[in-house]
């Protein structure tokens, strides 16, 4: 048997890549990635490195098109026997994956954290209730599709390129049409980022950003925010994090100005550390935090910044 | 315009999270049920938006037992026109999905919407499932809707960006924040719900490709460990040495 992974490749391969190849390494069969697109194939050949034998690229496929993508994955699986399907948990997944399932009569587990178990029937650990606790999904059918939350698996370099393969996936027509697509600049996108520094209302206006800035440049982190604070326009939409922004679970979080509202702490309480910076003793972020500061942001985060600079320094 | 918005009950994000029968079953004491916030939100207004400029019927669904009638009122107040409840306890994605997809089969709508994911279960999986089953293009997480006679415009948020795109009418789509307003029912609205039609319907299959077997919580968090402000080199030598993760 093996296993299919889809690899989103518009944007060249990102972390989330290799972490669901690895992932699908873990499961123990053969793993195949299938993309659609125009990726380069040298690019594509990176995935051998995680664990790939293979990858099948369908260059015909309109890769923002759900119901072709979909299509070309039920090709690949049946050409290939596979009976396991892996995605990172992206928005393409979020479209793909559902459709997949019902295509295949194939039980998802959407946002695995954990790899599946197998005894006593298959099942993986998911985040539920925004964070305040975890299920265990089991999956009842012979076919099984995995979407796997970014940062739940380190990736591991076991092999070298691999070959890549031109697939015909039969994905028919595009129904849907891209009018325009603005794409990331070249920042550290926020689901994938292992370090973020986020702040909150406390900073009091968006010209004080530069300190944070300044600190996730320092550590190479991804920077983002408080609902309000994206609602008021200080910073952008897609820095949002929390209940009805962006879910994420880094390493590393560094908030600082931020109350620690409870839908704020269900898009960040999966970190595997957290850092808070207040003024105010009392704040809820601290019951949440493992490392806390009480004090001004203004004195504190330029001296962290320093701290950071230093320890660079030290370590190079 | 004939529209369907699938609503979901979710526990109030400020509920008491536990679970009884070893750990198996979510604790429903003391839980006070909302209307899914996507749904009621996003899916539900843009809908009555959409209606109110173009004209049409917003119909709501949902996969939930008698005591749910109290969410649909609650969406019925908002402004929709009549309700459907499919009479089941709805375990897993797909048997929500597949009742639904039966139901907007028999009774051809041009626009599904759904949330974006329900908050307890986090899934983001029905809407493509019923997409799937109706073979119907299934645009997730629009943040924009816009209709021009049949040809419909919607934005979605790609990692860092914004992307375009253009279907025909009938769609599916998943609606995420940006999309609506959320409207507080009115009194007016309340007692017109009261006599609004709602429609109870019969499982039409048991099918079901997964189930939540478990639950565990988080490890407590040990007390957070305070800095002095003063001493940053300390912070930075913590998350190196101690919790390596710089
Ligand atoms: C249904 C619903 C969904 C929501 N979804 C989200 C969500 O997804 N994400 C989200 O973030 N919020 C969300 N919210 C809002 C949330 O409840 C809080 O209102 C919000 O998170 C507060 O943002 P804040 O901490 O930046 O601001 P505030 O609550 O105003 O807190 C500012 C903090 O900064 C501190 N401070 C002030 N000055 C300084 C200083 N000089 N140095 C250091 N600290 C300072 C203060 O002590 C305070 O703790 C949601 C709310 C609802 C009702
Ligand atoms: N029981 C249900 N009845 C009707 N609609 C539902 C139900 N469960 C989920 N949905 C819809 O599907 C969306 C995604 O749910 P989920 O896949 O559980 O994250 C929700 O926002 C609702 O619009």
């Amino acid at each position: 048997m093996s296993t299919i992974v889809y690899i989103s490749s518009n944007n060249g391969l990102g972390k989330s890549a290799f972490e669901a190849v690895t992932y699908a390494k873990k499961m123990g069969e053969d793993v195949i990635a299938v993309t659609v697109g125009n990726a380069d194939s040298n690019v594509l050949a990176e995935l051998g490195q995680y664990g790939a034998t293979k990858v099948l690229v369908d260059r015909n496929a309109n890769s923002d098109d759900d119901q072709q993508i979909t299509k070309v994955i039920a090709s690949a699986v049946s050409s290939t026997s596979a009976n396991k399907v892996v995605f990172s948990h992206d928005l393409i997944a979020k479209a793909v994956a559902p459709r997949l399932s019902v295509r295949l009569k194939a039980g998802l587990v959407a946002g695995a954290i954990s790899l599946p178990s197998t005894d006593g029937g298959f099942s993986c650990k998911v985040n539920v209730f925004s964070g305040k606790a975890f299920g265990n999904v089991t999956v009842k059918t012979e076919n099984k599709i995995i979407s796997l939350l970014p940062n739940s698996i380190q990736p591991e370099i076991t092999g070298a390129n691999c070959s890549v393969e031109d697939f015909n996936g039969n994905a028919g027509d595009s129904k849907v049409k891209v009018l325009s697509t603005k794409k990331p600049e070249g920042e550290i996108s926020l689901p994938e980022a292992e370090l973020v520094v986020s702040a909150g209302r406390g900073l009091k206006g968006p010209e004080n950003w530069g300190m944070i800035e300044d600190l996730a440049k320092e550590l190479g982190a991804a920077t983002a925010c408080s609902r309000p604070v994206a609602d008021i326009g200080w910073r952008p939409h897609h820095e949002h994090v929390g209940q009805t922004g962006v879910a994420i679970r880094p390493n590393l979080y560094i908030a600082v100005g931020i109350s620690g509202a409870i839908q704020h702490l269900a898009g960040v309480n999966g970190s595997k550390v957290i850092v808070a910076i207040n003024t105010d003793a009392e704040a809820p972020f601290f019951k949440a935090a493992d490392y806390g500061v009480i004090g001004d942001a203004f004195d504190v985060v330029p001296k962290l910044v320093e701290a950071v600079k230093k320890f660079n320094a030290s370590n190079n | 315009m004939k529209i369907l918005v699938c609503i979901s009950k979710a526990p109030d994000t400020t509920s008491k999270i536990a679970f009884t029968e070893n750990n198996t079953k979510f604790d429903e004491n003391g839980v006070q049920y909302i209307v899914n916030p996507y749904d009621e939100w996003y899916a539900l207004v843009r809908a009555l938006e959409i209606k109110e400029t173009i004209g049409g019927n917003v119909t709501i669904i949902t996969v939930g037992n008698t005591a749910d009638e109290a969410i649909i009122r609650k969406a019925l107040a908002i402004g929709a026109d009549d309700a459907v409840r499919i009479d089941a306890e709805p375990n897993d994605a797909y048997f929500t999905a597949s009742q639904i997809a039966k139901y907007a089969k028999e009774n051809s709508f041009d626009i599904v919407l759904t949330g974006k994911e329900t908050i307890n279960y986090n899934g983001s999986q029905v809407g493509g499932m019923i997409a799937e089953e109706l073979d119907l293009p299934f645009i997730s997480l629009a943040t924009k809707l816009d209709l021009n006679g049949t040809t419909a415009t919607l934005e979605r948020e790609i990692v860092g960006g914004v992307q375009v795109v253009e279907v025909s009418t009938p769609f599916v789509a998943s609606c995420a924040k940006g999309m609506a307003e959320q409207r507080i029912p009115n009194m007016r609205g309340i007692m017109a719900a009261r006599t609004k039609p709602l429609t109870v319907i019969p499982v039409s299959s048991n099918e079901e490709f997964t189930s939540y077997t478990s639950y565990t919580m988080p490890d407590a968090k040990s007390a957070c460990k305070m800095i002095n402000p003063e001493n940053m080199d300390e912070l930075v030598a913590l998350l190196h040495n101690e919790a390596k993760v710089i």
